[in-house]
C-alpha cells in the first residue's frame, strides 16, 4: 500500500537541506508520493527509513515472470478488487496439466494438439499459455524425460510439479534455459525446495491448506531467500475456492499483507463436486494467477479463454476499431453498403456476418467512441449527422453507384432525420442482430449478390 | 497464529421482493419466488446475511420460435408447439419461475393479439404451480396492448411483467399497479440509466418491492465485461446504501448466449472451436455463471442443462 506524502515526510531527515532540488523535505515526500521523484534524490535518508520506503513501495501483489523456450508470461502486481476500480493488468496464465506416466509419444502427441490450439477472438489470437507436467510416476529420469518431451513440441512456458527435491532437480535440469515454475514447497520440503529454487533462480509455489499455514510458510521460504512465490492454497468447492481466493486479494490489497501477497495458482478440475468450465471461470473473474485445467477441450477452452479477455479488458479504455470504410469479399459499385459503430465487438459480429453470408459489402464504420448501437445511440454519439458526415468524408459515393444504405435495425428511428441529412439516399432499415443480416440482404437487396 | 481476515460491513441491504402469489395471498401459486435481501457482496456470508440463493427461470414463448437454436429445438422438442406443455416441462427441469415471452405475431404471420395472450397466459397459469414473468415481444404499442391484456387477465398473481424500458413503461407500470404485479425495469448497461428508471417507475407510485431492475448484460466475448461490471457496481453501490440501486437483478444470459454465432450454428465456424454442442452448452453456463458472481438474483436460461449445471454451482456456493 502506498504512503502518503505525510507518512513519507516522517521517515525523511526534515532539515529542508534542499540538496534533492526541492525547497523542503515535506515538496520531496509529496514528490515521492506522487511518483514523480526517486527517493535516491536524497542523500541523509537513513538506512532504517530507506527499507520502510522500499517496502512501502513494492507491489501488494508480487509481479511473478515465469518463461519457456519462447514464450513468457507475467501474472500478479494486481492492484484491485473489482475491474471497474481501475482494471485487472495481467491475465491469468492458462496450463493444461500432463503426467509423465504417460509414454513420451502419448506427452509428445498431447502437447502437439494443445500447442497449436489458436482461436481468432475479434482480430486477437488467443491460446493456452503453457503445460503443467507432473512428476507423478515418482522416477526422476522418466520426469526428466518427459520435459524434454514437451520443451521438444512446444516452446510455450513450462510448470514442473515435483513433490521431492531429487524430482524437482531432475524436472529443472531438463527445464535448463527456460524459467518454469516449481510446484511446490510445502511445510515438510521448504528448505529443501527453497534452497534448489534459489539455486535454479526460478519461482516457487508454496502449498499449504489453511491461510494461517501458508502465510507461515511462505514466511519461512522468503527467509530462505526465495522471493518469487506463488500460493496454492488448495481449491475444494466452488464456495470454499471464492472465499479463499477473496481472502487472499484482500489481505493483499487491503491488508497490504506480505506472507500472502503473491499471484494463486488453481486447479479448477481436481476440485470435488465441481465441473472444470464454471470452476474455471470461477477463477478466472475472481483472483486466479495460473488456471492449471486437466481437461483439453476446445469447446472449453475457447469460452474460457474468451471469458479471461474480456474481464481483463480494461474498462476506461472500450475496444474500438478505426471508423472508416471497410471492404468486405471484395465488393463492387453495386454492392450494398452497411452502417454500423466502431465498437470492435459491434464491427466484428457484423464483419463477420457479411463475411459468413458470402455477401460483398462496403461498411462504414461510424466514430461512436467505442460504443455498441444501441448504447451509442442511447449516448447520443451515433446520431443521423454522424452517420451522415462518415458517409461524406469516407466517400462513400464516390465507391457506388446507387444511393442505398442500410442502418441497423435498433436504430430504425434515425431512418427519418438521416433521409434529410443525405437528400437523395434511401434509408434502409436492416435486422436488429447481425446475425439475421445474411437473410435480411438476401431478401432486400435488389439484385441480389 | 491466527489471521486477520478483511471484512467488509454494508450499510445498506437490497430489497426483498416476492413474485407470484398462493391462494392466500390472491393468487393461484403453490410456490412463490422470494429474490433479493442481500447484506453482502454474492456468496460472501461471512460478512452479511444472503437470505435468497440466485434464482433461475426458463425462457419460453407462447408459440415455436422460428430462429432459435437447432440444440433448443432438440432440448424441449414438442413442448415448444405449446406453451402450456413448455410450462410443464421447464418446471420439471427444475425452474425457478416461467418466463413466458409473447411473440409479436403467431405461427402463420398474423399480428399477435389481446385475446390470444390472454389465453395463454391462463393456460400457462393452470399449466404449472411456479410463478410466472410475462413480456411482450419489444414492440411499444404492441407490448402495451398484450401486455395490459395480460395483467387483467392475470390479476392477482403478482406476476413479473415487462419490460419497462425509458421510452415505454408508464402503461406497463399502470397496468402492474391496478392488477397487483411486478415490472422488469430494463436499461442498457449504465449504473445511472439503472437508477434513473427505477425513480422514474416509483414515482408513477409502484412501491419499490414490486420492482426489479435489469441491467442488461451482452453474452460472453460480446459484451459481458460491461454488464459484469455495471452489475458490480450497482451491487456495491447498494451495500453502500444508494436506496435506487437496492433492486433485485435480473438478467438474461439464454436470450444472449444463444444468439451469438459460438452457441447457435454448428455449421460454417472453424473447426478449432471444439464440439458444438459442449461449446454452446459452456456458452450459455458460462455467460450466466459469471454474471452470477457478479450480483444476478434471477437469470433466465434457454437450456435445461444449462440450468441444471448453474443449479449445482449455486447449491454448493450457498452450503455454509
Amino acid at each position: 500500500m502506498p504512503l502518503t506524502g505525510l507518512e513519507i515526510y516522517k521517515l525523511l531527515p526534515q532539515t529542508n537541506c534542499k540538496e534533492c532540488g526541492f525547497p523542503t523535505c515535506l515538496a520531496f515526500a509529496m514528490k515521492l508520493a506522487a511518483k514523480q521523484a526517486e527517493l535516491k534524490g536524497c542523500p541523509y535518508v537513513s538506512e532504517e527509513s530507506k527499507a520502510r520506503l522500499e517496502a512501502a513501495s513494492a507491489p501488494p501483489i508480487r509481479l511473478i515472470q515465469i518463461a519457456g523456450d519462447e514464450a513468457k508470461l507475467e501474472v500478479g502486481n494486481e492492484t484491485v478488487l473489482f475491474r471497474h476500480e481501475k482494471t485487472f493488468y495481467h491475465r491469468p496464465g492458462i496450463f493444461l496439466h500432463l503426467r509423465d506416466t504417460e509414454t513420451v509419444d502419448r506427452l509428445k502427441a498431447k502437447v502437439a494438439e494443445a500447442d497449436a490450439f489458436q482461436i481468432d477472438y475479434v482480430g486477437i489470437r488467443l491460446g493456452l499459455d503453457g503445460f503443467l507436467i507432473e512428476a507423478a510416476s515418482n522416477q526422476a529420469e522418466v520426469f526428466a524425460a518427459a520435459v524434454t518431451a514437451i520443451r521438444a513440441s512446444s516452446k510455450k512456458a513450462l510448470i514442473l510439479m515435483a513433490a521431492t527435491p531429487e524430482l524437482a532437480r531432475a524436472g529443472l535440469q531438463a527445464s535448463a534455459g527456460t524459467r518454469p515454475l516449481l510446484h511446490a514447497a510445502t511445510a515438510e520440503n521448504a528448505a529443501a525446495m527453497a534452497e534448489i529454487a534459489k539455486e535454479a533462480k526460478v519461482p516457487l509455489v508454496a502449498c499449504a491448506d489453511t491461510l494461517e499455514a501458508l502465510a507461515e510458510l511462505t514466511g519461512s521460504l522468503t527467509a530462505a531467500g526465495v522471493e518469487d512465490l506463488v500460493l496454492d492454497p488448495g481449491i475444494r468447492g466452488y464456495r470454499q475456492s471464492l472465499h479463499t481466493l477473496t481472502h487472499l486479494r484482500r489481505l493483499a490489497l487491503r491488508k497490504n499483507f506480505r506472507p500472502l501477497g503473491f499471484p494463486v495458482i488453481t486447479f479448477p478440475g481436481l476440485g470435488e463436486n465441481v465441473e472444470e468450465p464454471l470452476m474455471a471461470a470461477e477463477h478466472i473473474a475472481k483472483y486466479a494467477g495460473f488456471v492449471v485445467l486437466e481437461t483439453f477441450d476446445p469447446a472449453a477452452i475457447y469460452p474460457l479463454l474468451v471469458l479471461r479477455q474480456n474481464i481483463y479488458t480494461d474498462p476506461q479504455k472500450p475496444i474500438q476499431v478505426q471508423p472508416g470504410i471497410y471492404e468486405i469479399n471484395a465488393p463492387d459499385g453495386k454492392a450494398p453498403v452497411l452502417v454500423t459503430t466502431n465498437f470492435s465487438i459491434t464491427y466484428f459480429s457484423v464483419a463477420n456476418e457479411v463475411e459468413g453470408a458470402g455477401w460483398p459489402a462496403w461498411l462504414v464504420v461510424t466514430d461512436a467512441e467505442g460504443m455498441s448501437v444501441l448504447t451509442a445511440w442511447a449516448a447520443g454519439k451515433f446520431d443521423a449527422e454522424r452517420i451522415a458526415k462518415s458517409v461524406k468524408t469516407f466517400g462513400v459515393a464516390e465507391k457506388v453507384g446507387h444511393q442505398r444504405l442500410v442502418i441497423p435495425g435498433q436504430v430504425a428511428v434515425l431512418s427519418g432525420e438521416l433521409e434529410e441529412e443525405l437528400p437523395g439516399w434511401q434509408i434502409m432499415v436492416g435486422p436488429r442482430e447481425a446475425v439475421d443480416i445474411g437473410s435480411f440482404l438476401k431478401a432486400m437487396w435488389p439484385n441480389g449478390k | 497464529m491466527p489471521l486477520e481476515l478483511h471484512k467488509e460491513k454494508s450499510a445498506g441491504t437490497v430489497r426483498t421482493v416476492t413474485i407470484g402469489a398462493t391462494k392466500d395471498q390472491g393468487g393461484t401459486r403453490t410456490r412463490v419466488l422470494t429474490l433479493g435481501g442481500e447484506a453482502a457482496l454474492p456468496f460472501l456470508d461471512f460478512e452479511g446475511t444472503l437470505p435468497h440463493p440466485p434464482a433461475l427461470a426458463i425462457d419460453i414463448r407462447d408459440r415455436k420460435p422460428d430462429d432459435w437454436s437447432p440444440l433448443l429445438y432438440q432440448a424441449w422438442g414438442e413442448a415448444m408447439q405449446d406453451p402450456a406443455d413448455w410450462a410443464r416441462a421447464a418446471e420439471s427441469a427444475g425452474a425457478d419461475l416461467i418466463y413466458l415471452g409473447l411473440m409479436a405475431t403467431r405461427a402463420d404471420g398474423s399480428p399477435n393479439d389481446p385475446a390470444s395472450a390472454r389465453a395463454t397466459v391462463r393456460r400457462v397459469l393452470q399449466a404449472t404451480s411456479l410463478p410466472l414473468a410475462v413480456v411482450g415481444p419489444g414492440q411499444a404499442d404492441l407490448d402495451n396492448e398484450l401486455i395490459v391484456a395480460v395483467a387483467e387477465e392475470a390479476k392477482g398473481e403478482r406476476l413479473l411483467i415487462g419490460i419497462c424500458e425509458d421510452k415505454n413503461y408508464r402503461t406497463i407500470v399502470a397496468a402492474a399497479m391496478a392488477n397487483d404485479h411486478l415490472v422488469q425495469s430494463k436499461t442498457p448497461m449504465d449504473v445511472n440509466l439503472s437508477k434513473q428508471l427505477v425513480i422514474l417507475i416509483h414515482d408513477m407510485g409502484l412501491p419499490l418491492e414490486r420492482i426489479v431492475m435489469d441491467p442488461t448484460t451482452g453474452a460472453l466475448g460480446y459484451g459481458i465485461e460491461y454488464g459484469y461490471s455495471v452489475m458490480e457496481r450497482l451491487r456495491l453501490a447498494a451495500l453502500q446504501g444508494d436506496s435506487m440501486t437496492q433492486q433485485p437483478m435480473l438478467v438474461n444470459p439464454g436470450e444472449e448466449a444463444w444468439k451469438v454465432k459460438e452457441a447457435k450454428v454448428g455449421e460454417g465456424v472453424p473447426p478449432v472451436w471444439g464440439d458444438w454442442s459442449r461449446r454452446a452448452l459452456n456458452w450459455e453456463a458460462l455467460t450466466a455463471s459469471t454474471l452470477v458472481h457478479s450480483g444476478a438474483d434471477l437469470l433466465v436460461l434457454r437450456h435445461p442443462d444449462s440450468l441444471k449445471r448453474i443449479r449445482a454451482m449455486i447449491k454448493d456456493l450457498v452450503a455454509a
